[in-house]
């Protein structure tokens, strides 16, 4: 049976993993299934930049991935980059298999503001979906209350709803099938 | 979705490479990476691309002189440089060599994702622009003018000389002869052909109504004027305003038009503004000017003001030999709205045509036409589908002099034996110096 894991790559709170196992769950219809974390960030810290590089971490959750694993998404508590950027909240592998998502730039004390962590759950919960929205082949949407809608701020993630639009839900869809009759084959 | 935006990134760097080509990639842009110079030439020349992001540091040929390369090939695509920190100076020059602007590293995302729609948006608009000019310049021809008769030709060639400069036209001609087209052809082959073109027919509103359409009025100003409303030539800035029978308007409203073009300067009705609007005026009129003036009925100041360059449109009865091709045209015209295949004219028809006196001129000559279409079975328009007969054209008594009948019946033989002195004079029954002295008396030009 096809699952979709949760890796925790260092300590991250289980309230925060069960929530977004649940969406995924809700939003997907595939069950999820949380991992140990088997690997620390550290191995892809910048010391030039402070942060740690997204792409080195996604590739070493490809490589930890479950045979079974319909998809694999780690989830971070440390502030990533890609090479070119300033900083990423989160990275996918479009159309494959395994995504990241940092909760560094979701949480309100970064920005200095009072915690939140219903606000925080709510965010993790979003980027997580949208992350997972690439590894099925959905692209960014145009359509700002899309979960799929890019959030270059916080702010952002916050305006989008928690589900796909109806156009990213059909793509959505079709995909699955597809994946699932190439699978059975 | 960008599916049909293809952007290319060039740069030495694996890792930048690779982090833009998925940031593009999840945007669902078309992306392909290349990793020095010569890489990405062979892609320009393969593919056509819309966006490339340029490093400027590289070994071999350096992202300057790529970009100069690349400008030489397609000087349409949007280039942004990518540099460090240190070389911004290199990136300025970049500016101004022609690229669109730079990012440094690391880059932020929002910015990327800002500067990459706004170049993205405006190659778009000036495509839609140029696409754009080029209908204008489309209807900016002289195709709806139909007519190959020496005086058509000298018609047109005055449009040519006038419509390059800003001079105040005077336009003169029977009811139906096309005065608004000519107008319209002036406008659209002058400077002001991408502004307004505003024509107004003077000769059919009362002074009061008149006065609004021409200067606006503000809300109050009368009864029923409910909301502040611009006027013509507030509407005209920058381009055309076309006065249409400019003969019959009143005394006041001549008063006040004299003023306007003065000064180009007015108030609305019922307002105190005063307005300023950069307008050509374009004036036409079926009515004897001259004689309105010496009447005391039009003001001589006036007069001189709008007839500055006057363009003269003979009578269709002037020109018989442009009546087979207005007709021809007009039947394709018809031919096409009412999606009836007619293919053309019996002899009989076309001769009924030529021979009449049309007063209505080529309005009435459309009008024909157009009725032809309807009552008419197709391939041809017969003498029975027209709304006058062969012996209707005999029995109408012509309103001309008979020096007027003797010089349009000279001009048609002229005009149809392309001005071929001998066999004209042969048909008319007279020799060569007799039609030489009338060709003098009635001012006669090929």
């Amino acid at each position: 049976m096809s699952i979709i894991y949760l890796l925790p790559i260092e300590p991250i709170k289980e309230e925060f993993l069960q929530n977004a196992g649940l969406a995924i769950e809700k939003i997907f219809d595939f069950p999820f299934q949380i991992l140990k974390s088997q690997f620390r960030a550290e191995i892809a810290y910048d010391y030039s930049r402070e942060q740690y590089n997204s792409t080195l971490i996604l590739s070493k959750i490809i490589e930890v991935s479950p045979d079974n694993a319909e998809k694999i998404i780690g989830i971070t508590d440390v502030d990533l980059f890609v090479p070119v950027l300033t900083f990423v909240f989160g990275e996918a592998q479009l159309d494959g298999k395994a995504a990241l998502v940092s909760i560094s730039r979701l949480k309100n004390e970064f920005y200095g503001l009072p915690k939140n962590e219903n606000l925080l759950i709510d965010r993790i919960n979003k980027e997580v979906i949208h992350e997972l929205g690439h590894t099925f082949g959905l692209y960014h949407c145009d359509n700002y209350e899309c979960v799929m809608n890019s959030s270059m701020y916080v702010e952002n993630i916050d305006l989008k709803r928690i589900d796909f639009c109806h156009k990213c839900r059909t793509i959505l869809n079709y995909n699955i099938t597809k994946q699932h009759s190439k699978n059975n084959k | 979705m960008n599916k049909s935006i293809n952007i290319l990134v060039v740069d030495d760097e694996f890792s930048v490479r690779d982090s833009l080509f998925k940031w593009f990639r999840e945007d669902g842009y078309n992306v392909d990476t290349a990793e020095n110079a010569t890489e990405a030439l062979k892609k320009i020349q393969e593919s056509k691309w819309d966006l490339i992001l340029l490093d400027i540091k590289m070994p071999g040929m350096d992202g300057m002189e790529l970009q100069k390369r690349i400008k030489e090939i397609d000087p349409g695509i949007i280039i942004i440089m990518i540099t460090a920190f240190a070389s911004v100076d290199t990136a300025v020059q970049a500016l101004k060599v022609g690229a669109y602007d730079y990012v440094t590293k690391p880059i932020d995302p929002d910015y990327l994702s800002h500067i990459v729609n706004n170049a993205l948006r405006e190659k778009k608009l000036s495509i839609e622009n140029l696409q754009l000019r080029e209908s204008i310049k489309e209807y900016s021809k002289f195709d709806e003018i139909i007519g190959e008769s020496q005086n058509m030709k000298n018609v047109l060639n005055l449009i040519e000389t006038v419509a390059k400069t800003d001079t105040t036209v005077l336009i003169r001609g029977e009811s139906g002869t096309g005065k608004e087209l000519i107008a319209r052809a002036i406008h659209s082959n002058s400077s002001r052909r991408y502004f307004p073109f505003i024509p107004v027919n003077c000769g059919g509103l009362p002074e009061g109504i008149l006065e609004s359409e021409l200067f606006g009025h503000e809300r109050g100003a009368f009864t029923g004027a409910q909301y502040r409303r611009k006027g013509k030539f507030e509407m005209a800035d920058g381009g055309t305003i076309f006065l249409d029978e400019i003969g019959n308007v009143s005394m006041k409203t001549q008063m006040d038009l004299l003023r306007v073009i003065e000064t180009k300067k007015f108030t609305r009705v019922g307002g105190n503004e005063e307005i300023t609007s950069d307008f050509r005026i374009i004036s036409a009129t079926n009515a004897d000017l001259e004689a309105a003036v010496k009447e005391g009925t039009f003001r001589e100041d006036l007069y001189y003001r709008l007839n500055v360059f006057s363009i003269f449109l003979p009578p269709l009865r002037e020109r018989r030999s442009d009546i087979p091709l207005l007709a021809q045209h007009f039947l394709k015209k018809y031919s096409i709205s009412m999606n009836k295949p007619m293919e053309g004219f019996t002899p009989e028809a076309m001769d009924i045509l030529v021979k009449y006196n049309w007063p209505g001129n080529i309005r009435e000559l459309e009008n024909a036409i157009e009725r032809a279409m309807v009552v008419g079975t197709p391939p041809y328009v017969k003498p029975k589908d027209l709304p006058f007969q062969i012996g209707e054209i005999k029995k109408t008594p012509s309103a001309e002099t008979l020096a007027e009948v003797e010089k349009n019946h000279i001009i048609y033989i002229l005009e149809k034996n392309n001005w071929n002195i001998s066999r004209s004079a042969e048909i008319l029954g007279i020799d060569r110096v007799t039609l030489y002295n009338k060709i003098e008396k009635y001012g006669l030009r090929k």
